[in-house]
């Protein structure tokens, strides 16, 4: 078996595998609220759970416990609603009886479950709902148009045209509002997008194709109008599902971060808040391994900080009363009491905030490949239609003047040819094209752990050529391991002791040593370390100048813990920060692709090296501060690079927003995921070598599509303008180019699989 | 040709009754947890 993976994702098959540690989590109390009926309920998101097994064994034993009344899993979302009689028992006996089951729980913020809703996406539906069904039900009466030709009757042609008409106005005016709005907030500030065009052509088609009828004329596109409407809505729920998943998702690993914060009262007791109820001047108290939700000052006792997250820096800081402390730092070793001194959506250090905003501002003169085609696509094809409208009102007068035998064929038919031409040029496969690449391309990477935040997103991720990682919690693992060679019984002797305590060198140490038992009657001095009698023998375990004051100082820069039992010889053990697992081979899979890679790191210079060495990085940068990344990733995109920043800590964030495309571990901060173009979950490092592969096939097929639609473009509306479009062409051409672009972006799901070998 | 006043409404109310039972389904949660219905077929109640 070997050590066990981290993050190890816990739950199916039934709950057989082990649960991860839950000892960090928030009290769920905090987010308990009284439903309609009176409950008390509770909304948890649950890992793990894969399997009809697991939903009975989750809701059959909850249900199980006195005083649940409700319990319901979605196996989509991994929801949870427990509800139970008020007082009948507490929160945090729910997510116990999950952690027995073996799923983890964690609360879910009531505020961010209720704007869950997606009211959009529903809205979409109903339109896309509306103009299918619409266009199914015109067909039975297109067909006998199409078909009869010839043989019906003019009354009877004109009697289905009615009925059509009174079907397809209504509902494509009511599918065609997402288009609407969106052309009209666009001309309002005088620019043109892709609606434009759309909203015309709807319009257009409607007005024609009325006149028609009431001239009982031979054409009417009332099939087209809502065919074309359904297309288009497809193309556009797809892009809306795409990015509604990824904030789904985004917001669910942020909800398994520590969101609620204990608070001591006037009266000394402690009552568990949501973070987001801090107020400056309360007093919050800090467990051994919480993290501070706020920025605030120490008041009581004695710690050390882990702020990996905030400088990384991996070696613990001092933290005495009176001493600041930072959002995100994590108390390691002793109960800590601090004055909140700002709220949470103030704690993140202003200039870092500043430095995300300018970030941010830089990416968003990005062009989206949409976007670059429909500036191309709009004024050609509205001089097309105009010139088209023009050719057949005044050419034959122009053709007579050179004395050639033309007729006139009137303002009717010249508005006609130019309508057709806007029809079946309307981009229904131009909306598609993208979109479905799109959403096929984030399912396949979402599958493997890898959330891609917007469609934009994977088009700069696929432009990328150099990669600048971060080193602690993104190349290495963020936590220390042990390095030193030194005999089992030693080890065993200080494990024992190193058992009872949470500093993350302590635990380094025993996850070496394997299970065994701890020492009784250890003392835990804070910042010094560890010591315990036996038999009237001292054993310590802790920094030098408390264990082995004597002993001479060994300066290769790695933490260390000394171990002397009184009158015998000190040991040394020294720790370093581990890569990642699959570090150096994301490194080389990077390399043979061509792409560049750099490390930069707020860490000590000489553990910088020691981990660009190891992984194999010839470019290293140590103790940069957030200011120094963001100067290299401008430097790189100065010089026509486009960089790609991956980093977890805050010191990270404002580098992830300067760069071309950022990613982010899924135990990066909320302000460094929030920066992210994509979120990577898991232990490993090589979903980000498939991203780019994916990210690089969506693009390649999506240029395909655009240059497919192209092609039907300078095939379709030649023949549109010379006047042969009649409303089955129509019909055809636009499913039928949709479809094509479909198809094409779904052979992304079956193509290069092996990117593991 | 009569028969087409029959004929016409009955396909407009065909396609109104369609949509009817999808807007029910989407709005009593059908399509809340796809993957769960999938996987509830196949738990006994006892």
């Amino acid at each position: 078996m070997g050590e066990p993976a981290l993050n190890q994702t816990s739950g199916c098959p039934s709950g057989l595998s082990p649960a991860t540690e839950t000892e960090n989590r928030a009290d769920p109390a905090a987010f308990v609220r009284t439903d309609k009926q009176g409950r008390e309920s509770i909304e948890l998101l649950v890992q793990g759970a894969k399997c009809a097994a697991c939903i009975r064994k989750i809701e059959g034993g909850l249900l199980a416990m006195p005083g649940v009344a409700d319990a319901r899993l979605n196996l989509s979302t991994g929801r949870l609603s427990v509800a139970w009689a008020p007082g009948a028992l507490q929160a945090r006996q729910v997510t116990e009886a999950l952690g027995k089951l073996g799923y983890n729980a964690s609360a879910f913020d009531p505020e961010a479950a209720k704007q869950q809703t997606d009211e959009e996406g529903r809205r979409l539906l109903r339109y896309l709902a509306v103009s299918g069904f619409a266009a199914m039900n015109i067909m039975t009466f297109s067909l006998p148009v199409w078909t009869g030709h010839g043989e019906m009757g003019e009354g009877t042609r004109t009697l289905l045209h009615w009925v059509s008409a009174i079907i397809a106005v209504p509902a494509g005016l009511y599918a065609a509002q997402p288009f609407f709005k969106s052309a009209w907030s666009a001309l309002r500030v005088r620019r043109a997008n892709m609606d434009v065009p759309i909203s015309l052509a709807v319009l257009l088609t409607i007005g024609i194709s009325i006149s028609e009828t009431l001239q009982q004329g031979e054409h009417a596109y009332f099939d087209g109008i809502v065919m074309l409407l359904f297309f288009l809505l497809i193309g556009r729920y797809l892009d809306h599902r795409l990015r509604e998943r990824a904030r789904t998702a985004a917001r669910d690993l942020l909800a398994l971060q520590s969101v609620s914060a204990s608070r001591v009262e006037a009266n000394g007791h402690v009552t568990s808040i949501p973070a987001r109820e801090i107020n400056v001047g309360d007093r919050l108290q800090l467990a051994a391994g919480d993290r501070a939700p706020v920025d605030g000052l120490i008041e009581e006792g004695v710690s050390e900080l882990d702020c990996s997250m905030l400088t990384g820096e991996t070696l613990p800081q001092p933290a005495r009363p009176g001493g600041a402390i930072h959002a995100g730092a994590i108390n390691l070793t002793q109960r800590v009491i601090m004055r909140a001194s700002a709220r949470v959506q103030d704690s993140t250090v202003a200039e870092l905030a500043r430095l995300i905003e300018t970030g941010e501002q830089s990416r968003a003169k990005f062009v989206r490949l949409a976007d670059k085609a429909a500036q191309l696509y709009v004024p050609v094809v509205h001089s097309l239609a105009a010139l088209t409208f023009l050719a057949w009102m005044f050419g034959p007068a122009l053709l007579r003047f050179v004395g050639l035998e033309v007729v006139d064929v009137g303002f009717r038919a010249a508005l006609l040819n130019a309508v057709a031409v806007l029809i079946i040029t309307c981009p229904c496969a131009l909306g598609l094209a993208v979109p479905a690449v799109q959403v096929v391309a984030t399912g396949r990477l979402f599958k493997r752990g890898v959330l891609v935040k917007s469609g934009d997103a994977l088009e700069r991720l696929a432009q990328v050529d150099v990669v600048v990682f971060d080193k602690t919690g993104t190349l290495t693992l963020g936590k220390p391991k042990l390095v030193s060679l030194v005999d089992v019984e030693t080890l065993q002797a200080a494990a024992a002791l190193a058992r009872t305590s949470r500093h993350p060198l302590s635990r380094a140490l025993v996850e070496a040593a394997g299970p065994g038992v701890a020492e009784k009657g250890v003392r835990e001095i804070p910042g010094e370390g560890l010591e315990a009698e036996i038999d009237g023998v001292i054993l310590r375990l802790g920094r030098r100048s408390f264990a082995a004051p004597n002993a001479s100082d060994v300066t290769d820069g790695s933490a260390e813990l000394w171990f002397a039992l009184e009158g015998e010889a000190p040991t040394r053990f020294a720790f370093t920060d581990a890569l990642r697992q699959d570090a150096t081979e994301t490194i080389a899979a990077l390399r043979k692709r061509g792409i560049a890679v750099e490390l930069i790191s707020g860490d000590r210079p000489v553990a910088v090296e020691s981990a660009a060495r190891a992984a194999g990085i010839d470019a290293w940068v140590g103790a940069a501060a957030p200011g120094d990344k963001v100067a290299r990733l401008n430097a790189l995109r100065a010089q026509g690079k486009k960089p790609l920043m991956v980093g977890d800590g805050l010191n990270d964030a404002a580098a992830l927003a300067a760069a071309h495309a950022s990613a982010s571990p899924g135990t990066a901060l909320e302000a460094s995921q929030a920066a992210s173009d994509i979120v990577i979950q898991g232990a490993g490092l090589l979903p980000l070598v498939e991203a780019i592969d994916v990210a690089k096939a969506a693009r390649k097929r999506a240029v395909e599509n655009l240059q497919f639609s192209a092609l039907y473009n300078l095939i379709a509306a030649p023949a549109a303008a010379a006047g042969f479009l009649t409303p089955l062409i129509a019909a055809l051409a636009m499913s039928g180019s949709s479809l094509v672009v479909t198809l094409n972006a779904l052979r992304l799901q079956l193509e290069g699989r092996s990117w593991t070998s | 040709m009569d028969i087409m006043i029959f004929l016409i409404p009955a396909a407009v109310l065909m396609g109104a009754i369609g949509l009817a039972a999808f807007f029910w389904s989407l709005r009593s949660g059908q399509y809340e947890d796809l993957e769960g219905a999938a996987h509830r077929i196949l738990i006994d109640e006892d």
